[in-house]
């Protein structure tokens, strides 16, 4: 049966499968799994910090120092590995540390001084650019035999698609988001945050922990994401990846996930995020277009699927159904 | 029968300062189980902070409180969740953006190899609201239920939690007639399971119904507790009110009414009120009698220009006038005292100063602020002349009791200074002392040549104030009383006779 909350993310769906269906009928290229591969990989940091997003968003907040995090991380880890000689791997650990207690410590701010995340998160994004910018100004080049291991490591599909590590993880981030999202108490806990914080708290949810929580995970992933992006582009540079958070908001809600918290799917993000991917590679494919037509796209797409959201809260209220129905007979 | 067997909960010299007050006094409260224990008194007789208590949200300064023989003193509402005494809010205070099903495990999730079992915990839910006799689909989201139904959620969710003692906090209050049995059908199970349940709830009719005992506070004193079988509604009224209550009806001036002010022809809006006509003179009271979704509001509201008429004219003393919004009604000196108090009156958050000049002000436009002098001069005239009882002007109105925030949103419409009122429930959800004053204060409104429009569904309360009575029947008028028709049984059996001629 469908449920009306299943609504948005299946409209989402019917989305990015009508769109595919476009552009292959124009670009019949566009089915190979050499694009597939690249949709994934191209994505692939953007993916994994959109997963902490919608955990935020879920909860009814907003994470605005994601892009800086993202940034930040990348030249932490060239500039570690250029003036140090320790392993990549301990670096991962290393730059993961700091930036999960970096959200955590978002998260205790957002939670103990009651202070509303987006002034927090932004306070967060000036200081991770902040610290970017102290480490280095100018782009710092990484050059690691182990950056090149993992750049190699791929599976070519038929068709001559690279599915590259990558792209991997950030579907691995996907499937343990929805299972966190859906079978975790944690993930239950988010929700019940989001849908009312009062109520939450009257009903036992441990708001501290899980608020933290929320924040560390996003921090965390938007560590992850730099390490992605690190890989992506083998280089450090404190001015990359501005306004990534926004996109990130952008696919969440693209992706279903109500901007007020309690409604959505992390599955839905991942089709948000495919969606945006896909008009990318369209004006790719095209080449005539200006790539600003991904915006002016993704611009509308947003303006439709914040209607279509109004739209439904307010048919469900409509469709509530009285009481005497389910009183039973007995 | 109840009284046989050991108390489950007992109160003893429960006693609760705040500064500069005494709210509790050495109260004591005996529960025993399978028993509805009425609580009653008037707003601020200390029945909250009685519940506060017992649940752990303040903390007792002074008495005992044992459950099963053994003293307890929880320290937050989820202490005293897991000792076993669970309470249920007016305001659903569940989650409705999540499944019902997840509302009642929050929390406490049924898991398999470490990860939520959605599949065992839809069972779980469903068998759990069946014992409850309530068939709905637990993976629906809570919102797609009406509130009756979320309210049975929230008693299983407190029950399936605590399990000794059930705290019902006028669970009742948003709810229509049919939803109320649908509740009490509920409570009757749990009584029968060997629940104690405390009741709280300013309906009479309700207590008698399904109560056994009741214990009635005044000034946070108990007053007394009585087996409800042997005893009426005259007496527990004059427990928790401490005098005897005239009967108003007697005393009714005669109808001295003046020239007609307001007069409405064919006024109606297609959906949401069939056309009518409607006369309404200087000095008068008309009542609008009719059950719940009759009319009643909507009548209120298209006079008022808050919600917009589609056909017919309005006259104001025989000129005719336009009353396309609150705003042009407002300007013809009409006032409107809304319904429902908390959304459409006060702004919580303001003092209860600023909500009483706030229509006046609004009048007078936003540009020729009033001066501060003259609105001091008019909230505290106001506050004294109605009997707000308050701290101190500044105090956010939220904080109020409900009988107070309506008195002070009629101070807001008296400030104005209008010809015509209109009060949509004047009395909904406020205690029996300030229930009786706001009746006073309506005749004395009426004498003072005031044509007044009021709208309720306690027929007592309309037959004792109004000098006509119209009754709505699905959004059409079906009949009107005037003088001695006006009783309690002629308004039933105009409703009625409707209903039968429909059913035919």
């Amino acid at each position: 049966m469908i449920r009306s909350t299943h609504l948005p993310l299946l409209i989402t769906i019917a989305t990015f499968l009508l769109a595919y269906t476009l552009c292959a009928s124009q670009y019949p290229a566009m089915l190979s799994t050499r694009v597939v591969a690249n949709l994934l990989t191209d994505n692939a940091f953007l993916g994994i910090a959109a997963v902490g997003m919608t955990f935020v968003i879920l909860s009814g907040g907003i994470d605005l120092s994601v892009g800086s995090v993202i940034a930040f991380t990348g030249v932490f880890l060239a500039v570690i590995l250029r003036d140090t000689s320790i392993h990549p791997i301990a670096a991962f650990v290393l730059v993961l540390a700091i930036t999960i207690s970096f959200g955590a410590a978002m998260g205790a701010m957002i939670h103990y001084l009651d202070m509303p995340p987006f002034i927090v998160t932004l306070a967060g994004m000036f200081l991770a650019r902040g610290a970017a910018y102290v480490l280095s100004t100018e782009s710092v080049p990484i050059t690691h035999e182990f950056y090149d291991t993992l750049q190699s490591l791929y599976w070519k599909a038929p068709g001559g698609g690279r599915f590259r590590l990558t792209g991997m993880i950030m579907l691995l981030t996907f499937l343990t988001g929805i299972i966190v999202a859906h079978r975790t108490r944690f993930g239950q806990n988010v929700y019940a945050i989001g849908g009312g914080l009062s109520t939450a708290r009257l009903m036992g949810v441990p708001l501290a922990k899980t608020t933290i929580g929320i924040y560390a995970t996003s921090g965390g992933l938007a560590g992850l994401a730099g390490i992605i992006f690190s890989l992506y582009t083998s280089a450090g540079y404190s001015l990359a990846t501005v306004g990534v958070e926004l996109d990130a908001i952008a696919a969440v809600v693209i992706g279903g996930t109500l901007l007020t918290g309690g409604t959505g799917f992390v599955a839905g993000t991942f089709f948000g995020i495919l969606i945006m991917g896909l008009i990318q590679t369209f004006i790719v494919f095209d080449g005539t277009l200006s790539s600003w037509w991904t915006k002016i796209v993704i611009g509308g797409l947003l303006f439709g699927f914040i209607l279509l959201q109004k739209g439904l809260t307010w048919a469900t209220t409509l469709r509530r159904k009285p009481a005497t129905e389910f009183a039973a007979q007995s | 029968m109840a009284s046989a067997t050991e108390p489950v909960l007992e109160c003893r010299g429960i006693s609760k300062f705040f500064p500069g007050a005494i709210a509790l006094d050495a109260v004591d409260l005996t529960l025993y189980p399978g028993e509805v224990h009425a609580l009653l008194g008037e707003n601020g007789a200390g029945k909250s902070t009685l519940i506060k208590c017992l649940t752990g949200a303040y903390r007792r300064d002074a008495g005992k409180i044992l459950l099963d023989g053994e003293e307890i003193s929880p320290g937050s509402t989820q202490d005293s969740q897991k000792l076993g005494i669970g309470t249920v809010y007016q305001e659903v205070n569940l989650l409705p953006n999540l499944t019902v099903a997840e509302n009642l495990f929050l929390g406490r999730q049924p898991t398999r190899r470490g990860l939520i079992s959605q599949r065992k915990m839809l069972t779980m839910a469903g068998d759990l609201l069946a014992e409850f006799g309530l068939r709905i689909n637990p993976a629906e989201p809570l919102s797609a239920y009406s509130v009756a139904v979320q309210q049975v959620v929230a008693i299983a969710r407190a029950v399936e939690l605590s399990g000794k003692v059930l705290i019902l906090d006028e669970p009742t209050a948003s709810l229509d007639r049919d939803e109320v049995q649908l509740v009490f059908s509920v409570v009757e199970k749990l009584k029968a399971r060997g629940l104690a349940i405390v009741f709280i709830t300013h309906f009479l009719d309700q207590v008698f119904e399904i109560s056994d005992r009741a214990t009635v506070l005044r000034n946070g004193r108990v007053i007394g507790t009585r087996e409800l079988k042997n005893t009426s509604q005259t007496e527990i009224v004059t427990l928790m009110l401490g005098r005897q209550l005239e009967d108003r009806i007697q005393d009714r001036a005669p109808a001295r009414t003046g020239d007609t002010l307001i007069e409405l022809k064919d006024f109606g809006k297609r959906g949401v009120m069939e056309p009518f006509d409607l006369t309404v003179r200087k000095g008068e009271v008309v009542g609008l009698a009719g059950l719940l979704g009759s009319g009643r509001t909507e009548t209120a509201g298209l006079i008022f220009g808050a919600i917009q008429a589609d056909q017919g004219e309005a006259l104001l003393e025989g000129r005719k006038i336009g009353l396309g919004s609150p705003r042009e009604a407002v300007a013809h000196r009409f006032a409107l005292c809304p319904e429902d108090r908390k959304n459409d009156g006060i702004v919580g958050d303001l003092s209860v100063r600023e909500n009483i000049i706030l229509a006046l002000q609004a009048r007078q436009g936003w540009f020729r602020p009033l001066p501060k002098a003259k609105v001091n001069e008019l909230a505290e005239a106001y506050v004294k002349a109605l009997d707000i009882r308050l701290a101190s002007l500044d105090m956010p109105i939220r904080l109020l009791s409900g009988g107070n925030q309506q008195k002070a949103l009629l101070a807001r419409w008296l400030a104005t200074n209008p010809v015509f009122l209109i009060l949509d429930e004047p009395t909904r959800g406020i205690d029996v002392g300030a229930h009786a004053e706001i009746i006073a204060l309506i005749e004395k409104l009426r004498e003072d040549g005031m044509a007044l429009l009021v709208a309720s569904s306690e027929m007592e309360e309309l037959v004792a104030y109004s000098t006509r009575v119209i009754v709505l029947r699905d959004r059409r008028q079906v009949r009107e009383l005037k003088g001695d028709e006006i009783t309690t049984s002629n308004i039933v059996a105009a409703i009625a006779d409707d209903t039968m001629a429909e059913a035919v």
